[in-house]
């Protein structure tokens, strides 16, 4: 008798808490829709072509994100190659090099405490850095600088992944043949690890592009009428070009912000989708 | 010839490698001399036991404060309405998964979910400021447009997928035979969960919590654009308030003279929020290596 | 001369003596079969010839091991160059996830040939040699991955013999493969023989019995007999070797 009352009760817990679960899954599911449909709702009447044409102006209707996206490409561009060339480098040493040596222990634990550190703390570093030290002022280049810095652990995390997968058997089949380190790397384990670590760095630049808070403290400018023509040029980008929007208190301001969010988000989302699609393609095309 | 040749080339690439992974190792003891370099000067200037103590910051106005307090409450308010919101949610949500749903169903709902770690946190900032903030206003009553509840609610939904994908991992981790176990012994999928799986995944799910703390504490963009720009030294969620993060960020956009000491406040408030996230991820380090259990 | 010697060869994983002084001689242009049960010392022994398990942290290894009277462990030995003139044949197929042609050249590129002509023309001797040519001369560019496993191991014995060798090393080269690609493979070592020193591990007594002229039969990693297959097979000498040879343990 009194087990078949306990084991009722368990029942209940049980059947409260898969609806308190669905609840919750449901819930952050309806945030994200909600997120979605008010930035759409609100931005959506902005997009035409002078949106992406026209320069930042005083009058929200005649204000655009040209520079904004020019700015935030080229400090892409500029970010990845940085970061790549040497991120790649560093995972490759980490994993196929100093496997047991202490340097690369200390590497190790310092790229995990890397990747927890705040981004506004690279901009910190950037900003005394790039900015002030190496004297680059407010350039793309300190910016990209310092979100090469921000967005390596990403890479060099997500190298060594890659790199890992490739079976060992490979390696001997390469040394067997006499060759050395570096061929094996270069001409076996890298190729066999391409796919993943292509895709690691896409993850990385959709981490890179949303970046606002490091870029404003290296003084990448709320205001920039002009095109930046070189790597040494002031600049501003998208993430920044919203935020200042949404501060102002001018409703059109606002749609004009939503409308830049959108804009921002279908490039976060095709990077996520190309890297995604990317990791599947390999994982379907070579099977060790 | 060729042989001594390739030779030196092999070690020239080894050096050029591990000159590469230098950069990150160079990139920390940047960020601590930078950072502990400022805040010297800073300190010969403003005493550290009133940098500690005064309960007013004001080093932008006439009558100069230097009191972290109220941007320490600031930050710690957001952060705690952020992990009130993300911790059960989180770990209910990856237990939800792990346990109860079907695979398709935790195949199609994973990814989703991680879709709200991927968005700019900008995006969250708009979305605080213009939807949630307005949407609480009419819910409570006096709510101020700028307040700590709204950028904190928001900051936990963006941390939480860390905390599901990263639990839900660590769930997954554990041998289907010690789910079996509980299951012969006639346990619910309720017992199992909370008698035997999150038990066992302890340590996995103690470490996504610290790292989704760690982000709430280092999280800028969201509280600068919702929180207020107040360094206000209060716990009342209503109210708006400054984060460590905001106020680097007001001070990077005004025109305060490089080499003043108004300027060198970022360093030391960066320096305060810099320890912070350090020992959380240390804590987390050392968690994993102290509660790991091999299953094999 | 022998063209493979070992002379009181012991290795250690780190605490652990894996092979305990070995001294045994491998003649040219024969097969020589080692077996024993797993964990045995076979494949670690084999693997010293081309000093593979240099590769290994934690590794010591004393005595000698020669090649053509040549000690391979001495200071002034090129391991990357001692390797080239060995061809490695490993347990699983392993090509790399290149086309077929690319696989069989690699070893050609890694030893300096630039010259095309001379590389297509390898390729293909390599690959009628290892009886592949038929079936994948009209599919060259295509991933090795897609071959069949059989064809894998085939490939992977062209790859370690376009580079012509004069030792083929193969560390139970058909154990992941089916009777049928078995049965190639042991009909390629027998043809090889004419111009390589072929040693070869086996679990697989009857595979060391077809295809092999002398027999070694390792135990704890020891050296138990070394002698003519048939003789190992017939009649051996020692106890442990007649116990293991009717399948009495391993």
């Amino acid at each position: 008798m009194i087990k078949r009352i306990k084991t009722n009760k368990a029942r209940i817990k049980d059947q409260l808490f898969k609806y308190f679960a669905m609840l919750c899954t449901g819930l952050c599911l309806l945030v994200l829709a909600l997120l979605l449909i008010d930035i759409i709702s609100k931005g959506i009447g902005r997009i035409n072509w002078s949106f992406f044409s026209n320069l930042p102006s005083r009058h929200f209707d005649e204000s655009g994100i040209y520079t904004a996206l020019i700015g935030m490409v080229s400090l892409l561009f500029l970010t990845v190659l940085i970061a790549m060339p040497i991120g790649i480098m560093a995972a490759i040493y980490l994993q196929e090099y100093g496997t047991k040596n202490r340097f690369a222990r200390i590497v190790e634990i310092n790229i995990a405490n890397l990747a927890g550190v705040p981004s506004v703390i690279y901009g910190i570093l950037g900003l005394q850095i790039f900015v002030r030290i190496a004297g680059f002022g407010n350039s793309i280049l300190a910016g990209a600088l310092t979100l090469a810095l921000l967005i390596m652990p990403i890479v060099i995390v997500a190298t060594r992944e890659a790199i890992k997968a490739v079976p060992n058997s490979l390696r001997e089949a390469s040394f067997g043949m006499g060759a050395t380190k570096w061929q094996t790397t270069r001409n076996v384990v890298i190729p066999a690890a391409w796919g993943g670590i292509l895709t690691g760095v896409i993850l990385s630049v959709s981490r890179a592009i949303g970046e606002t808070a490091p870029l404003i403290v290296v003084g990448a400018l709320v205001y920039v009428p002009f095109i930046p023509e070189g790597p040494l040029d002031q600049y501003t980008t998208l993430p920044i070009q919203i935020f200042n929007w949404t501060s102002r208190p001018q409703q059109g301001f606002i749609t004009n912000a939503a409308a830049g969010i959108i804009v921002l988000l279908a490039f976060t989302f095709l990077l996520n989708g190309i890297a995604i699609w990317l990791r599947n393609r390999w994982n379907n095309k070579v099977k060790f | 010839m060729r042989k001594n040749f390739t030779r030196k080339k092999e070690k020239a690439i080894e050096l050029l490698m591990s000159a590469s992974s230098l950069v990150s190792v160079l990139t920390t003891i940047g960020i601590i001399f930078v950072l502990t370099a400022d805040s010297y000067k800073f300190f010969s200037e403003v005493s550290i036991v009133d940098f500690f103590t005064d309960k007013e910051w004001t080093p932008l106005f006439e009558n100069k404060h230097f009191g972290i307090l109220p941007l320490l409450s600031g930050t710690l308010l957001t952060t705690i309405i952020a992990t009130l919101v993300a911790v059960p949610m989180g770990i209910t949500i990856a237990v939800y998964l792990s346990e109860y749903a079907s695979r398709r169903f935790t195949s199609i709902v994973k990814p989703i979910l991680e879709v709200l770690a991927a968005i700019p946190t900008v995006v969250y900032g708009f979305f605080a400021l213009q939807y949630v903030t307005p949407l609480l206003q009419k819910l409570i009553p006096g709510l101020s447009g700028f307040n700590a509840l709204s950028p904190g609610i928001v900051m936990g939904i963006m941390i939480m997928p860390y905390i599901t994908s990263l639990s839900e991992d660590a769930l997954r981790a554990i041998p289907t035979s010690l789910r079996e176990a509980s299951y012969g012994m006639g346990a619910n999928r309720f017992q199992t969960a909370f008698k035997v799986m999150i038990p066992a995944a302890s340590s996995g799910i103690i470490v996504s919590v610290i790292l989704a703390i760690s982000r709430a504490l280092g999280e800028t963009m969201i509280v600068a654009i919702a929180a207020g720009q107040e360094p206000k030294l209060t716990l009342n969620p209503l109210e708006s308030v400054e984060t460590i993060t905001t106020y680097i960020i007001q001070v990077s956009m005004g025109d305060v003279p490089q080499d003043s000491l108004e300027y060198r406040t970022i360093f030391a408030a960066g320096l305060v929020l810099f320890l912070f996230t350090f020992i959380l991820n240390n804590i987390s380090f050392w968690v994993i290596k102290r509660f790991r259990q091999q299953y094999d | 001369m022998y063209k493979l010697e070992s002379k009181n060869l012991n290795l250690w994983y780190g605490p652990k003596q894996a092979l305990k002084d070995i001294s045994m001689g491998v003649d040219a242009n024969t097969v020589t079969a080692f077996i024993g049960p797993s964990g045995c010392g076979k494949s670690t022994f084999l693997r010293c010839f081309n000093r593979m398990n240099d590769l290994i942290p934690n590794v010591r290894i004393t005595g000698q091991a020669l090649i053509d009277n040549i000690n391979i462990y001495s200071r002034n030995v090129d391991v990357y160059e001692h390797r080239k003139s060995i061809g490695m044949v490993f347990q699983k197929p392993n090509p790399f996830p290149k086309s077929i042609y690319e696989n069989v050249a690699y070893g050609l590129h890694i030893i300096g040939e630039n010259s095309k002509s001379i590389i297509d023309e390898s390729v293909e001797t390599a690959l009628k040699q290892a009886a592949l040519w038929n079936e994948v001369k009209d599919s060259l560019k295509k991933s090795a991955l897609a071959l069949s496993g059989g064809q894998q191991q085939r490939l992977c014995i062209a790859r370690a013999i376009a580079v012509k060798p004069s030792i083929l090393l193969m560390d139970e080269p058909a154990s992941a493969l089916d009777p049928l690609s078995t049965a190639k493979i042991e009909e390629l070592i027998y043809n090889l023989k004419k111009e390589y020193s072929i040693v070869i591990v086996t679990h697989n007594m009857q595979q060391a019995g077809r295809v092999s002229d002398k027999t070694a039969f390792f135990y704890l990693g020891e050296l138990i007999e070394y002698d003519n297959t048939s003789k190992i097979f017939t009649n051996p000498s020692k106890e442990a070797t007649q116990n293991y040879i009717t399948g009495r343990f391993g």
